[in-house]
């Protein structure tokens, strides 16, 4: 099908089957492997974009649901020249080690943020326990996500 | 150089201090290329058929259809692999493709390429297997008894891999004089890694002939003599490259996906093969925390010093080696945990079975004896009527005491001050008064544990790594680290340590990550040793390198070395004033001037507890530990049997801590994943067949089942570690089931034997109906 969307800002036109997945069609066809894939099931969180602005898992999504969408990527979010507030706060805070939930844990908090500009650690938590970290045990990316709201991260339900 | 340039360089990373990570803002922006993101229009995907069941003779492969399929454009078997086809690291056991027999269901047995992933599924599909059924063995107790089927026939010791033991003192017949006497049978399961990223790879073979495999691997050069052996190919005409990978935590530490690339490659030359197992396949395939089952008996005076322990350690390990001797041997090493035992002995096995692959992951056979110990001196402690943390407090090992393996510890010890500091914690003072406010339908309880963990390979293989600087004739700095960054942020220290040497910014520095072609052997990613034994090998590169070009600048200005500072940016003759920048000395080096390279050998144990040399090889003692306390606090939901932890608290001695916010990382990443093992991953395979194929079934921490994490460290220097660093990444994995499951036990009444502990298990507990599931 001949697929019309939206893609980090810029029109996109391209050509594809209507059931490839987003995640690939991200991945291999577009070259924007920021979006990682690990589950292919919906589980993980790993390859979480924004549609119009709302988290969604591209690896449960066909090509042809993003018709004349807007479409998110990480790497339409910021660069390492010019982060966007919530990749500047992960950057700071620690919230990255091996990284590859990461791209889609910022997706997330930036979804959840716009959602809940102020929220607390345990709304952090809960917005964000869709997407699995195997690194971190989750702490230093509540931090992040909680400077980022402009809260002090050692605040109200710190130890 | 300019005054207003001179504001421009940013300051030099102090150790010490917290450090950004250098890898940071690229995986932040999705800029950082991993193995699995490499894409090409004339790539090919590769792809293996799985055996699927658990031990069987392979009677032939009919590939004949799915060679047929268009877009296929390899089909290979056994009968393709030119070299021993033989893979592991003690004992090469492990088949790249299957030859003789099928071991287990995970084991792979043809390889297709295709061009593209569908294809590739569908050719898969259309491979048959000719399989003659054998009898297959997944009891640690029938695989050991006699006429058992044997997993490898010629192996000597049948299907017990390696046995290891130990005796001090009187061994266990002073259990007999002893007062008090305590013993329970624990059962730990196999725990999965579940990095976020998949076994990856893509490779190619060069015009040349040579072959350069890109993958997420912890073990680069290790991975390019098996890759050459297993293949038949010269090892110099192997090559390795190794991107961050997205997490390994011990189960990249050995070949996955790379002598698979490579068969691949040798059939479809000079196209790029890419291979990306899905997560069934990974859960299927990669090894596992070795499940166990161990045996405890303690024994103890009055006054609570502890006399002796009987210790008997089952690890399963699989169809295959895959370190497992190595990781029994590190359990055998930590059984009597941190303590002063004077009488023990201690006898491991590592057996072999058709269940999966046991293998390394962070903790290496010490979070089983963690569990084990730790909870039989709480048992201790309720016999004898004393507090758990006074029965530690007199009983833990200092400088110079003999361990449980009877070595005289010869190291840093900051244990006591880190159970002191756990002393002093407001969660312990003041668990009473806690406990009492549990709210309606809820019971309170608040466990410790201790734990130390060795640090390096131990006496016999020698831990080495070699660092590199080069210093650009544009006067940048390149940093070559052999060693894998897999997520720990060890890159990052590196810098941090290169940067305070040579008192440049850390901007003026680059990393050169793994990569067999360019950076130096160094080892594995593992064993807590990645700045342990890389450090000091960095450190003097680059105070050579600093010495040289001071050397080189101070004639120049026609001046005595000592009068020249290497300062951000620049030299200065310290007298006159007189300066050179950086850049222009280092364009007036020879090429082989700009390069430095060192090396280290991490020192070892001359000690030896047993007069058995295998026990030696596969790691028998270590020299250097790194000690924690670990506090947990738990609430157990009596309706529902949830146990949720509200309070966790970490003291731990690393030595030297050179970057806060990365040990931090590396605590709260190794207890986030420790409290997995105690409540809620359960990875369940029951006679080949795995019943947690995926995260809906096997389930790991998301952000709402944890509390924050507190951590403290211990002020303590270790001589033998670089700047007196000890290695942290493994420590806090250890202890935290422990911790648990004392605090469990204190709230409801009941010691587990069997983890993790589901909501089924405390229900049954709860209820007091006797139970498997409860140590006698």
């Amino acid at each position: 099908m001949r697929l019309r969307f939206t893609l980090n800002g810029q029109p996109v036109e391209i050509e594809t089957p209507p059931d490839r997945r987003v995640v690939d069609l991200l991945r291999q066809d577009l070259g924007l492997t920021g979006t990682k894939e690990a589950c292919g099931a919906g589980e993980c969180g790993a390859c979480t974009v924004l549609v119009d602005g709302r988290s969604r898992l591209s690896c449960l999504m066909l090509a042809a649901q993003l018709e004349g969408r807007r479409l998110t990527t990480i790497e339409g979010l910021g660069d390492p020249q010019n982060l966007h507030p919530v990749q500047r706060a992960f950057v700071e805070h620690g919230a990255v080690q091996c990284g590859f939930c990461t791209p889609g844990m910022v997706l997330a908090a930036v979804d959840l943020l716009e959602q809940n500009p102020a929220p607390s650690r345990e709304e952090i938590r809960r917005g964000l326990s869709g997407n699995l970290c195997r690194c971190t045990g989750y702490q230093k990316i509540v931090d992040a996500v909680q400077a980022a709201a402009g809260d002090d991260p050692r605040g109200e339900d710190a130890p | 150089m300019s005054a207003q340039d001179k504001d421009q360089i940013s300051p030099v990373a102090q150790v010490g201090v917290s450090f950004t990570r250098r890898d940071a803002a690229a995986k932040v922006c999705g800029r950082e290329a991993y193995a699995c993101d490499f894409y090409a229009p004339e790539m090919l995907w590769a792809g293996v058929k799985r055996a699927g069941v658990a031990h069987a003779r392979l009677r032939g492969v009919d590939t004949a259809r799915a060679r047929e399929l268009p877009g296929v454009e390899a089909v290979l078997t056994h009968r393709d692999v030119k070299g021993s086809n033989r893979q592991g690291v003690v004992q090469k056991d492990q088949p790249v493709l299957v030859d003789d027999k099928v071991r287990h269901p995970g084991d792979a047995v043809a390889l297709v390429v295709a061009r593209d992933r569908q294809t590739l599924a569908r050719a898969l599909e259309l491979v048959e297997l000719d399989l003659e059924p054998l009898p297959a063995v997944f009891d640690l107790d029938e695989a050991l008894a006699d006429g058992a089927p044997l997993i490898h026939p010629e192996h000597p010791g049948g299907n017990l891999l390696l046995k290891g033991e130990v005796t001090t003192g009187r061994g266990a017949e002073a259990l007999e004089s002893c007062p008090v006497v305590v013993q329970a049978t624990y059962h730990l399961p196999w725990q999965e890694h579940a990095y976020l990223e998949t076994e990856a790879g893509w490779a190619r073979l060069e015009e040349d002939g040579s072959l350069v495999v890109t993958a997420s691997t912890q073990t680069p050069f290790r991975d390019r003599m098996e890759v050459a052996e297993s293949l038949g190919l010269d090892p110099a005409r192997v090559r390795i490259i190794v991107p961050y990978p997205g997490g390994a935590f011990g189960g990249k530490d050995g070949i996955t996906v790379q002598s698979l690339l490579g068969l691949a490659c040798l059939a479809c030359p000079g196209r790029p093969v890419k291979m990306w197992l899905s997560r069934e396949e990974s859960f299927l395939a990669g090894a596992k925390r070795h499940r166990a089952r161990l045996h405890y008996r303690l024994g103890a005076d009055r006054e609570g010093r502890l006399v002796a322990m009987q210790a008997r350690l089952y690890y399963d390990t699989g169809p295959y080696d895959h370190l497992g001797g190595v990781v029994m041997t590190l359990g055998l090493e930590h059984a009597g945990g941190p303590y002063r035992i004077p009488h023990t002995e201690i006898q491991s096995y590592a057996v072999y079975t058709n269940n999966p692959v046991g293998g390394a992951f962070r903790g290496f056979g010490v979070p089983q004896v963690a569990a084990a110990v730790e909870q039989t001196l709480d048992r201790l402690a309720a016999e004898l009527g004393m507090d758990p943390l006074e029965l530690r407090r007199r009983n833990l090992l200092r400088r110079g005491d003999l361990t449980p393996v009877g070595t005289v510890l010869d190291c840093s010890v900051g244990l006591g001050e880190c159970l002191e500091a756990l002393a002093r914690h407001r969660l312990w003072r003041r668990r009473e008064d806690w406990k009492r406010k549990a709210p309606p339908h809820t019971r309170r309880g608040v466990g410790l544990a201790l734990a130390l963990h060795g640090v390096g390979y131990g006496p016999v293989v020698p831990d080495v790594a070699g660092a590199k600087l080069e210093l650009t004739p544009e006067g940048r700095i390149l940093l070559y680290a052999g060693v894998v960054d897999m997520g720990q942020g060890n890159a990052t220290t590196y810098l941090q340590m290169a940067s305070q040497e040579l008192n440049q910014p850390p901007d003026a520095l680059e990393l050169v990550l793994p990569d067999t072609a360019r950076t130096l052997p160094s080892g594995s990613a593992s064993a807590s040793r990645t700045t342990y034994t890389f450090g000091p090998a960095l450190l003097a590169a680059a105070r050579e390198l600093a010495a040289r070009l001071r050397a080189k600048a101070a004639d120049l200005f026609m001046a005595p070395v000592e009068e020249v500072a290497l300062l951000p940016g620049r030299l200065m003759h310290l007298t006159s004033g007189k300066e050179i920048p950086l850049a222009r000395l280092a364009a007036m080096l020879d090429a082989a001037e700009r390069v430095v390279t060192r090396r280290h050998r991490a020192p070892t144990s001359p000690q030896r507890p047993s007069s058995d040399p295998w026990l030696a090889l596969h790691g028998l003692p270590h020299k250097v530990f790194s000690f924690a306390a670990q506090l947990a606090a738990v609430q157990v939901d009596t309706l529902t049997g949830r146990v949720e932890v509200k309070h966790f608290f970490t003291a731990c001695d690393v030595g030297n801590v050179l970057n806060p916010q990365l040990l931090e990382q590396q605590v709260q990443g190794a207890v986030a994943q420790g409290l997995g093992y105690a409540l809620w991953e359960d990875f369940q395979s029951e006679k080949g067949e795995l019943l947690t194929p995926d995260f809906a079934t096997y389930i790991i921490p998301t952000a709402l089942d944890l509390p924050d994490l507190e951590t403290r460290y211990v002020r303590c220097y270790e001589p033998s570690g670089p700047l007196g660093l000890k290695g942290a990444g493994e420590l806090p994995i250890d202890a935290p089931l422990p911790a648990v499951a004392a605090a469990v036990a204190e709230a409801c009444g009941f010691r587990p034997a069997r983890f993790p502990l589901t909501p089924e298990r405390i229900l049954a507990g709860l209820s007091g109906r006797p139970s498997e599931d409860q140590a006698s």
